[in-house]
Parts: structure tokens; C-alpha cells; sequence
């Protein structure tokens, strides 16, 4: 997704001067082609994130795009305050860019963990929070946030996510996306768990269930629309997300309240994780994983 | 070149309303306003290149004070010269106006709003490294207390300006030697804050930041190094031009009531700066 990301946002750059890149010395190898083709707007800011979104903001206050990149929780955490007065308060410019959403850093551990950020930036004011799933949405995001004119939290995955969508997806920075139409449940993702609500909804095919499943690639604003349709056709909700309480679970929740619909969510427990794993295992240690998805889809049904 | 006399009617000016804006709201930071009138007044008079008719020239100076809690100073100033009317001094602090207790962008002249310290200069450096690129004259000045320094974003960005030879960059330190708590040396000891400036890389100068010409000689003539940030570490007295408020702590918290406020205005008025 980061490589998807970077060839796109330097196509982007080509047209459009005004589009910067920041990152606090990280991106090694995969940052350069943007830095050799734009040197007068890149800036390797050094290990200092404050800084950055600081710098961000200033360079945003002076009419640039300001792309600032860095991994997990870095650029989210570390420059909080930096985001909130600076960066959202004067509605500012400038779009954060994040790898290694959720666990994807895998054994790397809880420090370079993305689990609490989409809660978090979805609590900004003037933020606009984007989650693709796959590299077709990465696309589609990153051309979006950088002609939406605001402050923009782009949550990317690390390398070689597979593509979801068959065909083009119709994106918007305000929509959700319909990935197979259903009858029995609605299955909500964001991100690149969507793999695996794609994965459970052919065993459920299979069983004679239609499920409805959705990707959420914005977080915020959120497509309520979309999803109480859904809700109201199928009566069953499901959410997964790679990602703690305050993010997917919390937005549908907050949309379905009142609603006469069935509704489970699964998502990452408040647990740092304390062991080290890849992905996949980190997935599966935390039931997000496909047998968990079909064991609360069947509890439902 | 001498400032003109202008500067200390301007400082006058900024402190009389400093002072009845905290009379009149009950709010604090009165003496951290006092600190920095002498400055701002010859920044805004003398020294930055902005046009209140258009407030948002691509091309003005920009200023932005990091102390975002001596607001009121900055209000006074904006007022009196033009960016809207002075009758919204009245206001600060209520009736929806928009006067914050702290610096609000959303008032003409303002480029940043502030209040949490350690913000400015990062921001600052984005504007100078901006106008570096672009090919802009436009120069950059940041206002900072000494207590702020605290800040580790300070540091980053004072590594960073450095390390981009943002000689478009001013930042001006109150040094006042007060703090939350106390002096800045029974806090968290600065010195030697000179030598620490330096040794980052910032050409650096001393003066008295009460003193008008001191402070136009060295303000007039930044950067006082090409390829360098320059840094004016300005020795102040918190409360300056009040006498029952020069270095007293309290002044960071209380407001004047009727009667101080009445004491304070009288000295002001027989400064001699009046004209």
C-alpha cells in the first residue's frame, strides 16, 4: 500500500505544486523516488514529530498540500497536540500519513502498533479519517485527500496487500463501498481486515447464507446512509477491524443506536500485546480471524 | 535609524489596555503582558511589514506569539493600528467576541492561535521554510517566553532552522526569569541560554527588551548573519512599567482591582509617553 501510495502521490505532485512531503526519517527506500523528482518539497524533518506536524501547519498556513509520513502511531500520538491546535484547529492543509496500520509491524510490538489512532483522529475537529482496505483504495484515497482542502488522516497497510475489489470501486471521501450484496447479515469492515470478511462470507455462500459486506474506507465522515440501509435489510450487524474501541465498532454503534437490529463487534481488546508474532498470528491471538468471524456470524444467524 | 517616538506612545498605549482588559474580564497574565509591550510595540510600529487593510497580503511579515497568554498585548497593538476597531477591547473576553484570553487566528492580523507552549516556532519554521522555496521576502518572527523553553518541540525546531539556514526567521525570547512556580533558575535552570542558542547555530544577541532603540537596532537588522536564524534574547522585567508589579510572581495569576488598576493607569500616565 505504501509503494501504491507513493507512485500515486508523485503522479499527484507532477500536476500540482503545491503538494509537499514531510517525514520524520522514515520511508527509507520507499520515499526517495518523491524526494529525487521534488527536492524543493520534500523534507526529511529528522526524528522529531512535534516538529513535523509543526512545520506541516506552517507550510499549510502558507497555501502547500503537506503530506506528513511516518509509521503506526508516531505521527499520530507523539505530535497529538501539534495535530489538534495547529493542524485541525486552523483547519490546515495538511494529511498524515500512517504504515503499518494495526499490527502490521507485527513483532516489532505494541510501541509500533497503530490500534488506538482512527479513535483518536476521529475525535478532531475539521479531521477527515481515511482507512483503505487494499491498493485500489489506497489509490482512490490518496487523489482524494489531496484535493479535499483539510486536515486528513490517511491509515495505510505496510507491503503487498492484496487487491479486494473486483473492478473499480466507486470512491468517495464521504461514502462507504457495497463489496457483495446480501440478504442474511451485513459484514462491516475497515481496512485490510476486509480480506478476511470477504474469506468468511464464501464459507457462509457455501452454508447458504448471503452476506452483505461492506468496506469502510472513511471512518469520517461516516457513511450512516449505506450502513442503516444495510442494517435495515439484513437486521444483523457484524464489524471487524483491526483496531481498538473508539473506531468502526464505535461509528456504527453510534449509527445503529435505537435501531431494532443485531449487532456484534469484533475488534482488538484493550491488551498491549506483551508477545511477540507476526501479523497473522497477532489476527488470530485477538479473534480476528476468519473462524471468529463465522463462530459470531452463526451465534447471529 | 532610531525608532520613532511613536514606539513608546504605542508601549504606553499597549499597556493601558492590557491592564484594563484584565481589570475588566478578571483574567490573568497581566504581568507576562507587561513583559513584552516594549517589543511588540516596536515590531508592530516600526519593524514588521503588514497592512491592516489586507490583513492577508501573501507577502506581509508574519508574527506569531508563541506565549499565546499575552494576547491582550498583541489585541492592544492590532487595535491601534488599524486591523479593527479599538471599542473590541471592550469585549475581550465575553460577549462572543472574538478576544480570547489567548491568541485567536480568528481575529484579523492573527496568524496563529496559541495558549499551549512550545508551538510556535515549529509552525514558524514551516512559514520561513515556505517562503524559502518559494522565492517570498516575506520574514517570519516568533515571540517566545524563557519559561516555554522548557518545551522539547522548542528544541526541534531550533535544531531544524538552523540545520535549513532559515535566515527568514527571527525568535525573540521574553526573558523575564519568571515562571509558573518561581524563577526559571529554580525551575529548570536556561542558563547559559546564550552559549545554548549558539551552539545550535542561531546567531544570537542580547539587549535590553525595554530598551526601544536596543530593540530596533538589532530587529531592524536581522538576519544579523546571512544562512542563520537570528535570535534576540530580550531581558525583561514581568510586570515592567508598573511598579507594584515588576518581578512579582503573582502578577502571572491575579487581575488589578479597581483600586490597583486606578494606581497602575496613574503611573502609566505620568511615564511621559502619553503624547
Amino acid at each position: 500500500m505504501r509503494k501504491v501510495f507513493i507512485d500515486t502521490l508523485c503522479n499527484l505532485a507532477q500536476k500540482d505544486k503545491r503538494i509537499w512531503l514531510l517525514t520524520a526519517d522514515l520511508g527509507f527506500s520507499f520515499l526517495e523516488k518523491f524526494a529525487e523528482k521534488y527536492p524543493d518539497r520534500f523534507v526529511n524533518i529528522g526524528v522529531a514529530e512535534q516538529n513535523m506536524a509543526g512545520v506541516a501547519a506552517g507550510l499549510a498556513l502558507s497555501g502547500n498540500i503537506v503530506f506528513m509520513y511516518s509509521i503506526a502511531n508516531f505521527p499520530v500520538f507523539r505530535c497529538l497536540e501539534q495535530i489538534r491546535n495547529d493542524i485541525c484547529y486552523h483547519n490546515a492543509n495538511v494529511k498524515i500519513v500512517s504504515v503499518g496500520a494495526g499490527m502490521a509491524y507485527g513483532s516489532a510490538g505494541y510501541t509500533h502498533h497503530g490500534i488506538e489512532d482512527i479513535g483518536v483522529m476521529r475525535l478532531l475537529p475539521n479531521m477527515t479519517v481515511v482507512s483503505p482496505a487494499d491498493p485500489i483504495e489506497t489509490k482512490f484515497a490518496t487523489i482524494a485527500i489531496a484535493q479535499h482542502p483539510g486536515p486528513c488522516y490517511l491509515r495505510l497497510g505496510k507491503s503487498n496487500e492484496p487487491v479486494l475489489h473486483q473492478g473499480l470501486p466507486h470512491f468517495e471521501l464521504s461514502k462507504a463501498i457495497i463489496v457483495t450484496e446480501g440478504s442474511d447479515i451485513t459484514l462491516i469492515a475497515s481496512g485490510t481486515i476486509l480480506k478476511t470478511a470477504i474469506e468468511a462470507a464464501e464459507q457462509l455462500k457455501i452454508q447458504g447464507y448471503q452476506a452483505e459486506i461492506i468496506s469502510v474506507p472513511v471512518i469520517k465522515p461516516f457513511d450512516a446512509e449505506t450502513i442503516l440501509k444495510s442494517a435495515h435489510k439484513t437486521g444483523r450487524v457484524i464489524t471487524i477491524e483491526e483496531h481498538g474501541l473508539g473506531g468502526l465498532a464505535t461509528v456504527v454503534a453510534e449509527t445503529i443506536v435505537g435501531m431494532k437490529c443485531r449487532f456484534s463487534p469484533i475488534l482488538i481488546e484493550q491488551c498491549p500485546i506483551t508477545v511477540a508474532a507476526g501479523q497473522q498470528k497477532l489476527r488470530e491471538m485477538h479473534g480476528l480471524n476468519v473462524d471468529s468471524l463465522l463462530k459470531t456470524t452463526k451465534a447471529m444467524l | 535609524m532610531s525608532p520613532s517616538k511613536n514606539t513608546g506612545y504605542l508601549a504606553n498605549k499597549i499597556r493601558i489596555a492590557a491592564l484594563k482588559m484584565a481589570h475588566k474580564a478578571n483574567s490573568s497574565h497581566i504581568g507576562s503582558c507587561l513583559s513584552i509591550a516594549d517589543i511588540i510595540a516596536v515590531l508592530y510600529d516600526r519593524i514588521l511589514n503588514v497592512d491592516p487593510e489586507n490583513p492577508d497580503w501573501p507577502d506581509r511579515d508574519r508574527f506569531l506569539l508563541s506565549k499565546g497568554h499575552a494576547a491582550p498585548a498583541i489585541y492592544a497593538a492590532l487595535a491601534e493600528k488599524g486591523f479593527f476597531p479599538t471599542k473590541w477591547l471592550d469585549d475581550y473576553c465575553v460577549n462572543g467576541s472574538p478576544l480570547m484570553e489567548h491568541m485567536n487566528h480568528k481575529v484579523p492580523g492573527i496568524e496563529l492561535s496559541t495558549g499551549s507552549l512550545g508551538h510556535a516556532l515549529s509552525v514558524g519554521c514551516g512559514m520561513a521554510l515556505a517562503a524559502k522555496r518559494n522565492l517570498q521576502n516575506y520574514r517570519v518572527f516568533v515571540l517566545l517566553s524563557d519559561g516555554e523553553l522548557d518545551e522539547g518541540s522548542n528544541w526541534e525546531a531550533i535544531l531544524f532552522a538552523a540545520h535549513h539556514n532559515l535566515d527568514n526567521l527571527t525568535a525573540i525570547v521574553d526573558y523575564n526569569k519568571l515562571q509558573g512556580f518561581g524563577t526559571v533558575e529554580q525551575v529548570i535552570r536556561l542558563e547559559p541560554l546564550t552559549d545554548k542558542w549558539i551552539s545550535f547555530g542561531w546567531s544570537v544577541a542580547e539587549i535590553d527588551g525595554h530598551n526601544h532603540q536596543q530593540i530596533f537596532d538589532k530587529l531592524y537588522k536581522v538576519p544579523l548573519e546571512k544562512n542563520k536564524p537570528t535570535v534576540i534574547i530580550a531581558n525583561t522585567i514581568k510586570g515592567k512599567g508598573v511598579s507594584f508589579m515588576e518581578n512579582k510572581l503573582e502578577w502571572h495569576y491575579k487581575s488589578p482591582n479597581d483600586e490597583q488598576l486606578q494606581i497602575a493607569l496613574k503611573e502609566l500616565e505620568q511615564s511621559g509617553n502619553n503624547k
